[in-house]
């Protein structure tokens, strides 16, 4: 029997295990959105694309599985692409479906038309527009492959209205075969044993893990290894929850806002053992002073990340879930070899321990209410047990650096575009997936009116979504550059904003204010408790900065401390 | 430096506008770029003629493989190889210079396929050295036009490209 191009839409999704889809509606999306309403996708509709894309994105974050957006020609396409681009900086596979304008009239700059597909070419692993519907299964196939395997990212599907309305058999494909596709999982063997010998005469080890290690679940992994030989960590931003933010040999984040022991450990390291993380500028400081002493091993599942910033010495090309695993090999084969190695590393974490305790990360506790105080009792009352998402600035740095990440996929955060508007969205996505579980955004009273619309979903579908809005009544990062570097004018960042508690009840949210420091807990413990979305508008110290700070351009031993 | 990119493509639409998406957003020279059917017609092979150290000649290969168009990267940095490229240039031709300009084209085993009044269309086909030689021995004369195709490359002898598709390596030696 032949079926419809919307039908076969929806048919290859439920083939494709989808459960939900954040989409919006147009003209272009009419014959999808009709077959859609019946069956049983969950349809998330919210109130911006821009919003659908970051909430698809929140979702496969948090579950791992690839998260589904659909929008309409023109605007509803280009409203995605901030979204889009968020995903792809960050690696997170994401589908998103847009509809175009009748195949014949493409090109012509008919209503609603844009080349959505040529706009969103650096920004996407790939995408496609489909010309025949003969074709829409398999591509539909394929982009889920791209988009989940390798280094995922996000696929966008460009789907012409005529297309969905024509007629061919169906049958969705089983097999998958790209000729010019195919990623690297296992690492070199070889490459892999020089790695254990340097490992195993080095004397200052680190490792520096980022968001591949949540990306290909090798936390468990990563965890024994650094155990096994006790080998500090640092995470960067992206890599946070990777390794138990509790764990005695974690270091904490580097980089710019990174802790002073983990920026002290770079520096003095005599071999950095990089796993899924990029060498990010946000991360690495002054580029030639980055470990100025260390020999680098990079593992990573995308070549073109290898030796990009930085010169490797061993690079290993592989998801870091299966090198990892024949690391862990290696070591329990021999461990003769690391006999040396354990007896001298003592000395390195007795350096280490000296510098957690001499420079931990803190802040000043005189003044108004402090924003680091607020993060730390969300981290106690939670037990690190919520899932978090953050917006940009001030208010995304405390939280890498003061609530514990203890399990991967629980800190949600655009760390590559730095997209303000980002946290709330993608809370909406976790919730989603994760129905049971506390899901907070923490967020900045500039970036939640980025895509605050999206509490009228949130109601709509009784997502229980918390925003923590830390409200410092300023564009509070940007502040922070202006007070550092340019004689404290405070141009365009100190921005007047709306009564939040009030905008939460005009959408039917629940909202809550705090400005003391004793009603943290207590209203924090009843905003949570809130089976409503929420927003816990708290007014924190407007003048409070995020320490330590490298500088842009400094070496990462250059920090301004508290 | 100067370097001489073989890539195989997907013989597809939007190809085309990847390759070189992928050049400008990246901030790699283009020097030239050449693309034709191969064999297979449904695989194109793209000469790119491009400029760099060794690190940028090393991330221009890599992320052109990360294309998912992208079936084969040929980098003939590391083979004996052949290039030739064709440019048509039109001289100024006149009464005295003629004979002069016959000559020089048959020594270059060029070809005049066009002529006017005060004209003469040459083309020349050769490695890189040779057109520049002969450009430098007509300059004088007065170059009206020029274009050229930028080069097409193969590896010498017996060697050919395999329509071996990518294969899962296990990573190597320079990532
Ligand atoms: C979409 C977008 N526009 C602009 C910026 C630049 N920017 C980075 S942080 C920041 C300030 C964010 O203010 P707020 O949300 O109040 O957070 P705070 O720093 O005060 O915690 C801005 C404007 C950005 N990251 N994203
Ligand atoms: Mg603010």
């Amino acid at each position: 029997m032949k079926k419809t191009g919307a039908q076969i839409f929806v048919e290859s999704l439920v083939a494709e295990g989808v459960d939900t889809i954040f989409c919006y509606p147009g003209g272009a999306t009419l014959y999808i959105t009709d077959a859609l309403s019946d069956c049983d996708i969950r349809q998330i509709v919210v109130r911006h694309e821009q919003g659908a894309v970051h909430a698809s994105d929140g979702y496969a974050r948090a579950s791992g599985k690839v998260g589904v957006s659909l929008v309409t020609s023109g605007p509803g396409a280009t409203n995605t692409v901030t979204g889009i681009a968020t995903a792809y900086m960050d690696s997170i596979p994401i589908v998103i479906f847009s509809c175009q304008v009748n195949t014949a009239l493409i090109g012509n700059d008919a209503f609603q038309e844009a080349d959505i597909v040529g706009i969103t070419r650096p920004c996407t692993k790939h995408n496609y527009l489909v010309k025949d519907v003969k074709d829409l299964a398999r591509i539909i196939k394929e982009a889920f492959h791209i988009a989940r395997s390798g280094r995922p990212g996000p696929v966008l599907v460009d789907i012409p209205k005529d297309v969905s309305a024509s007629l061919t058999e169906f049958k969705y494909p089983d097999k998958i075969h790209i000729r010019s596709y195919q990623p690297t999982y296992f690492g070199h063997p070889g490459q892999i044993q020089r790695a254990m010998r340097q490992i195993a005469s080095s004397k200052r080890p680190v490792l520096f893990t980022g968001g591949g290690i949540i990306l290909s679940g090798a936390s468990n992994e990563l965890t024994k290894f650094a155990e096994a030989l006790s080998i500090p960590v640092t995470n960067t931003l992206m890599g946070l929850g990777g390794f138990p933010g509790n764990h005695q040999l974690f270091l904490g984040m580097l980089g710019m806002h990174g802790t002073y022991a983990a920026n002290m450990a770079i520096t003095e390291s005599d071999l950095v053992i990089a796993m899924g993380a990029r060498f990010d500028d946000r991360a690495t400081g002054k580029i030639d002073e980055f470990a100025p002493h260390a020999k680098v091993i990079h593992v990573d599942i995308d070549p073109t990340s290898i030796s990009k910033n930085i010169k490797v010495d061993i690079p290993i090309v592989g998801d870091t879930k299966n090198v990892l695993h024949k690391m862990l090999d290696i070591l329990a084969e021999d461990k003769e070899s690391f006999k040396g190695f354990q007896a001298s590393i003592h000395e390195w974490l007795k350096k280490i321990t000296k510098w957690k305790k001499d420079f931990p990360l803190t802040y000043q506790k005189n003044g108004g209410l402090k924003p680091q105080y607020v993060i730390e009792r969300i981290y106690e009352l939670t037990k690190g047990k919520a899932i978090i998402t953050t917006e940009v600035g001030q208010n995304q740095m405390w939280t890498a650096q003061f609530y514990k990440f203890l399990k991967p996929r629980t800190m949600l955060t655009s760390g590559g575009l730095g997209t303000m508007g980002f946290g709330f969205p993608a809370a909406i996505g976790a919730q989603t997936a994760f129905p049971r579980s506390l899901v907070i955004d923490i967020a900045g009273d500039g970036s939640i009116q980025m895509n605050i619309q999206e509490l009228a979903t949130a109601v709509q579908h009784r997502l229980p979504v918390k925003v923590v809005i830390l409200n410092n009544g300023y564009l509070g990062m940007v502040r922070q550059w202006q007070e550092f570097f340019y004689e404290k004018r405070y141009t365009w960042t100190c921005l007047p904003h709306p009564d939040f508690v009030k905008v939460a009840e005009a959408y039917g949210a629940a909202g809550y204010r705090i400005d003391k420091e004793k009603d943290v807990d207590k209203v924090l413990k009843e905003a949570f408790r809130n089976n409503q979305p929420t927003f816990i508008d708290v007014h924190v110290d407007p003048m409070e900065c995020v320490y330590p700070m490298v500088p842009a351009g400094a070496s990462l031993k250059e920090m301004l401390l508290v | 430096m100067r370097h001489i990119i073989s890539v195989l493509v997907e013989n597809e639409f939007g190809v085309l506008s990847r390759i070189s998406g992928l050049f400008s957003g990246r901030g790699f020279n283009i020097e030239s770029l050449c693309v034709a059917e191969t064999l297979d017609p449904t695989i194109s092979t793209m000469t790119i003629v491009t400029t760099g150290d060794d690190a940028i000649i090393e991330q221009i290969l890599k992320q052109l493989n990360k294309l998912i168009n992208v079936i084969k990267v040929i980098d003939f940095r590391d083979t004996d190889y052949i290039s030739r490229e064709m440019v048509l240039v039109k001289v100024n031709a006149e009464e005295k210079t003629r004979e002069e300009i016959l000559r020089m084209v048959e020594i270059f085993r060029g070809r005049i396929i066009d002529v006017s009044q005060k004209t003469y269309t040459i083309m020349i086909t050769g490695d890189e050295e040779k057109l520049r030689a002969f450009l430098a021995l007509v300059r004088p004369l007065g170059i009206k036009d020029l274009v050229r195709t930028g080069p097409v490359a193969m590896a010498r002898g017996d060697r050919t490209i395999k329509m071996k598709e990518k294969q899962p390596k296990g990573g190597n030696e320079d990532g």
